[in-house]
């Protein structure tokens, strides 16, 4: 199909800003009488707050006010608080103290003084599972089924699971499809393995700052988030206001990956404080802090045991995971890890057990493919053993499991949207010259090796349900209003083509307004799970078919005829029996006002979020509104699905490896905006490549702390650590439920880089398996000088 | 627990001579703070881990900056960016050791501002001691590192005692190779150190990884002649190829004769609480010509006597390895 914009590449408004340093992110913003609020947090990885004694903190001079759990929004466990008295974690806010500058209140500090009295901790979830072993909090240490439960094994099911073997002890949660006992007997090669991957932090560039201010009534709030209009009902429920009295602006996002999608709880701190002082109040976080407040992925430890028929097709799986929740998190990646296992390589039965554990350690929240990439990391070299052991290249086996339009996912294996994964991996195949290149496997080059990997990624990629809203006023101009945030995808600004798609319009006639809740946007989407690019796509499709409508009808009623008998082009509305007939979009507009009604949003549908329904009366009488509730139809899961191909070149004396070259191939409909879709391919591999040998998240298990606070600590690759460039392609075949062809992209772009990485140093070393993430380099010397591993089996936070 | 990110009122001396600046350290008695490129400085200060009350710039003693060439070899101003020694055509000519050694500091950012005086003068990175914890190093009676749990993959497995931590450097390990002497003045008086002097272990000071004391500025930086223009190899072993601290570097200087060894140096970096001197090596490849056969055959003296702790027995065959390619190129 030809498009006037999607697929074209365009540049998003907000660049200009990003380049110039005009961009105004969170702690950019400053406002008279502003004072600075800084964090008390926990030294304890558990504790009690006793007392605290803040009197000759509060006594110095400039020191403007205290803010404590008492004057907060009490949350429940393990629900994250704002501020705590019982800290779960090393870094935990207890308390903020308010000074006319950000010295002083470091300063008053210091002087405050906490009685802590210690409470039992736990940094790994199989301690906690031991017989009498540490639980993160009082009320438990699993939390499923949204409850918080007290789970003990006995010695023999951790020592079972320890040492990789099935584990027996009962799952927290369970689900299965199909006859696991007939795949296992119909598979020529079983795998068995336990692996373990790493829990690390999001490190979001910007630290989630946050100013707020009372006016009028209203609280207003800046903050660095992914989503826009989503924040809106969560952090007004979390102030405890009407969400009419919130003015909620983010209109940069440095950086969230997972950890800003919603109101997270350090969003809401500085609108109590600023209500309780009478003062505008910038929290200001540091990177230190966004380390403890700024999450980060959930660890796995597990036990994975897999059935490959003589062909090669996936006959059975069974997959055991304990979680690390940290202390707070409600632990959706394990199901999500059985999802992309169901679909990705669609055995004919399946298992999913999961025990989610509550540790002490950092908050734990969505990172890029929650479940998903961690599995990732696990199964495709388990994949590639498989296809070893059986003689079939790994490209093939991969293609002989791979997902069609007619697959199905998840425990009750149901439909999916559309699917093309064996051409990604054929397309890819030839593209990066798989079959030559394969032979260079294991190739020595002096005390280098060479290794060749396949990777694939999986992520639900689409929601649906949302709002659009467009309007167009009488100076002609189409106005694209955009609940979606600016969390550095441009989907904000991708997704509106839709509608200009549809108005047939030029883009410099288009004017997107997005960033603030007082900009008048509808109700949007969580900026997360990519998502985005099928679900806005679709919402800004059905507000622009709802605007062309009435224009059809405006025209009708203005020059005659039906409105069936319309259509639009160069900015006009045109009878297709006699172009002469026509009416300019700016003439149509001011009709709109004159007509009123649900024309110029005097009335709307009933079924618009009120986050909508606020926009629209905002902006009555102003132009022609186009405003929906998308309700198109979607038949299933939308896949997003990627291929990666990695060539590294790993030497055995440093343990260190090099990536020479990478392909990524999308599978995710229509491209839209292909640079933005360049973007996240390359972005997502590289955070790909920091999962399989980076980034590293350390606690002491004696006293609970964490020993990466700093990006020097964590690791995440540098501009040396990946190719200087990297190839990309996407097959480009439409999906059908989305109605300009697009699904989403984003995170399976990393799990299929994490895997094609970790495939390619198991191919380098002959097949060796390292069932963990990350494979530094310490891992890979020990491997080779046959001393063996460093850390216990499954131990988790210590790499 | 605060997680500091504001420089506390301090204030700031910007002497204009190596004398004064020696008075003033001395005047302060341990208040004040001696302030290279900053890049060490920064962090301490900022995280409050460490106080002071003043901070004497030596940036300000335009004395201190540049490379010149003397009787006996070459002289580098302790204040010369770690930039300028990596490229620095006198340097790479004949001390090509340390230029890659000074290039492969952290990164370009941090080389531009980050100096050599700086950099052989930098506190350990244990992240225990980073934190502010109150170990031996920061005056306590613990090390944490050191425990039956402790978390300790970038600690030291040579040379210990209580203390575990390592030298960060990467361009100490190459001075130490080079036979550098350091120069330091502490009021009128000047005086000469070996950069193998010049780094101190636990065992000899506990709360100090270098011989400066109270008044004492690193001035200079001298390469003697007679290792200028030797045969070389430097390769540091670290997570990242940018931005980070050795897992295990190595600096290896050799002079030859036909195809025999005559003297050697090689020295690791991040095994220990110095620069760790392999002399057990150096012993055994005199006479010996640079090659597979030697590689191999001494390779294995590299780790003798490592203690590895709970995760860094990764160290030991890597210095072994790092050996070996030393010995071959």
């Amino acid at each position: 199909m030809s498009y006037l914009h999607i697929g074209k590449n365009f540049t998003p408004p907000d660049i200009y800003g990003k380049v110039t340093g005009r961009a105004k992110y969170a702690e950019d913003y400053a406002v008279d009488g502003m004072v600075h609020a800084r964090l008390l947090t926990s030294p304890m990885p558990h504790a009690r707050v006793k007392n605290i004694d803040a009197s000759e903190a509060m006594a110095m001079e400039g020191v403007v006010g205290i803010l404590t759990a008492e004057d907060v929004y009490p949350t429940e466990a393990p629900a994250p608080a704002l501020l705590t008295n019982e800290p779960v974690f090393v870094g935990d806010p207890i308390l903020a103290v308010a000074a006319v500058d950000e010295k002083t209140a470091e300063n008053a500090l210091a002087k405050i003084r906490l009685d802590l009295e210690p409470l039992p901790f736990t940094v790994d979830p199989v301690d906690s599972l031991r017989p009498n072993g540490p639980s993160a909090r009082p009320e438990g240490n699993v939390f499923s089924e949204r409850e918080m439960k007290a789970v003990s094994w006995s010695a023999d099911d951790v020592e079972r699971f320890v040492t990789g073997r099935e584990p027996t002890a009962p799952a927290a949660m369970e689900w299965s499809y199909g006859d696991l006992e007939a795949g296992f007997d119909n598979a020529e090669v079983i795998l068995e393995e336990s692996f373990v991957t790493t829990g690390y932090a999001h490190m979001s560039m910007e630290p989630r700052s946050v100013l707020s201010y009372w006016q009028n009534g209203k609280c207003h709030v800046h903050g660095s988030t992914q989503s826009q209009s989503f924040i809106v009902p969560f952090l007004a429920r979390m102030l405890n206001i009407e969400q009419a009295d919130l003015v909620f602006v983010a209109e940069y996002c440095g950086g969230g990956f997972g950890s800003k999608i919603g109101a997270y709880p350090v969003l809401a701190i500085p609108g109590y404080f600023s209500r309780k002082i009478g003062r505008p109040v910038m929290l200001r976080i540091t990177r230190e802090e966004e380390y403890y407040v700024g999450s980060a992925r959930v660890g796995f430890q597990g036990w994975i045991k897999a059935g490959f028929t003589r062909e090669g097709r996936v006959s059975a799986v069974d997959l055991y995971i304990v979680q690390d929740l940290g202390p707070n998190s409600t632990g959706g990646d394990a199901s999500s890890a059985g999802g992309a296992v169901s679909i990705l390589y669609q055995p004919d039965a399946m298992r999913l057990r999961d025990v989610p554990v509550l540790t002490n350690t950092t908050p734990r929240g969505a990172q890029r493919g929650p479940g998903q990439n961690q599995i990732a990391a696990v199964f495709e070299p388990l994949l590639d053993k498989a296809a070893g052991e059986l003689g079939i290249d790994p490209v093939e086996i991969r293609r002989l499991n791979a997902p069609d339009s007619n697959t199905t996912i998840n425990a009750d294996q149901g439909p999916i949207t559309s699917a093309y994964m064996e051409q990604a991996l054929v397309k890819g195949a030839e593209l990066f010259n798989w079959s030559e290149r394969i032979r260079r496997s294991g190739q020595r080059n002096g005390s280098k090796v060479t290794g060749i990997g396949v990777g694939q990624g999986y992520h639900s990629a689409g929601a649906h349900g949302f709002d659009g809203l467009v309007r167009l006023t009488p100076d002609g101009r189409i106005h694209l209003h955009s609940g979606v945030g600016n969390l550095g995808t441009y989907s904000y600004a991708a997704t509106t083509r839709a509608a200009a798609e549809v108005l047939k319009c030029n883009w410099e006639s288009c004017i997107i307004h997005r960033g603030s809740s007082d900009a008048h946007l509808p109700w949007s989407s969580y900026q997360a799970g990519s998502n985005t690019t099928f679900t806005h796509t679709r919402a800004n499709y059905v507000a622009a078919s709802d605007l062309l409508q009435k224009m059809k009808r405006i025209a009708a009623g203005e020059l005659g005829g039906e409105p069936e008998q319309y259509d639009v082009a160069d900015e006009r509305v045109f009878d297709t029996a006699n172009a002469a007939r026509s009416l300019t979009y700016a003439e149509v507009a001011a009709k709109a006002i004159e007509l009123g009604g649900e024309f110029s949003g005097e009335t709307y549908p009933e079924d618009i979020h009120e986050v909508t329904q606020r926009a629209v009366q905002a902006m009555a009488g102003s132009g022609l509104i186009g405003v929906a509730k998308d309700t198109l139809p979607v038949r299933g899961t939308v896949p997003g699905l990627t291929v990666g191909f990695a060539e590294i070149e790993l030497d055995l004396e440093t343990g260190k490896h090099e990536i020479v070259d990478f392909l990524a191939v999308a599978d995710c409909g229509t491209v839209v905006h292909p640079l933005g879709l360049a973007g996240q391919l390359r972005g997502g591999a590289v955070w790909g490549f920091g999962m399989a040998s980076l980034e590293r998240h350390v606690y002491d298990p004696q006293n609970g702390l964490p020993a990466n606070v700093g990006y020097y600590q964590t690791k995440p690759p540098s501009y040396l650590d990946v190719p200087s460039s990297m190839e990309w392609a996407a097959l480009d075949i439409a999906d059908p439920d989305n109605p300009v062809g697009a699904r989403g992209v984003g995170e399976p772009a990393m799990g299929s880089a994490t895997a094609a990485v970790m495939c390619a140093l198991s191919n380098a070393l002959g097949g060796h398996l390292f069932n963990r993430t990350p494979v530094t380099p310490d891992v890979v010397l020990n491997h080779l000088s046959g001393q063996g591993q460093s850390a216990a089996p499954l131990a988790i936070n210590t790499f | 627990m605060a997680a500091h990110d504001v420089m506390p009122d301090i204030e700031l001396f910007q002497p204009v001579t190596v004398e004064d600046a020696s008075a003033i350290a001395r005047r302060l008695e341990g208040r004040g703070w001696v302030l290279a490129g900053g890049q060490d400085t920064y962090g301490w200060l900022k995280d409050r881990a460490k106080t002071a009350t003043a901070m004497i710039d030596l940036g300000t003693i335009e004395a201190l900056s540049g490379i010149e060439e003397t009787a006996d070899g070459v002289r580098i101003g302790a204040m010369t960016t770690l930039r300028t020694v990596s490229r620095d055509p006198l340097i790479r000519e004949r001390y090509a050791l340390l230029a890659e050694a000074a290039g492969k500091v952290a990164s370009p950012q941090i080389r531009n501002q980050g100096t050599l005086g700086g950099n052989v003068a930098q506190d350990t990175r244990c992240w225990y001691y980073r934190r502010g914890l109150s170990c031996y190093r920061a005056g306590g009676n613990i090390c944490y590192a050191d425990s039956p749990e402790g978390m300790n993959r970038e600690h030291a497995i040579l040379g210990a005692s209580r203390c575990v931590a390592v030298s960060p450097s990467d361009t100490g390990t190459a001075l130490v190779a080079l036979d550098a002497v350091m120069v330091i003045q502490n009021g009128g008086s000047v005086r000469r150190v070996p950069a193998a002097k010049f780094f101190v272990g636990p065992a000899v000071n506990i709360t100090h990884m270098t011989v400066l004391r109270e008044g004492d500025i690193l001035t200079a930086i001298e390469l003697p002649a007679a290792w200028a223009g030797a045969e070389h190899y430097f390769e540091k072993v670290a997570d990242r190829d940018v931005w980070d601290f050795a897992l295990v570097s190595i600096a290896a200087a050799f002079r030859t004769s036909g195809n025999a060894i005559e003297d050697a140096r090689l020295v690791c970096g991040a095994v220990s609480c110095v620069p760790h001197r392999l002399n057990a090596v150096e012993r055994a490849v005199i006479g010996r010509p640079r090659s597979e056969e030697t590689a191999e055959s001494v390779a294995g003296l590299a780790s003798q006597g490592a203690k590895p702790l709970n995760f860094n027995h990764f160290k030991a065959p890597l210095m072994e390895n790092l050996v070996k390619r030393a010995l071959r190129s």
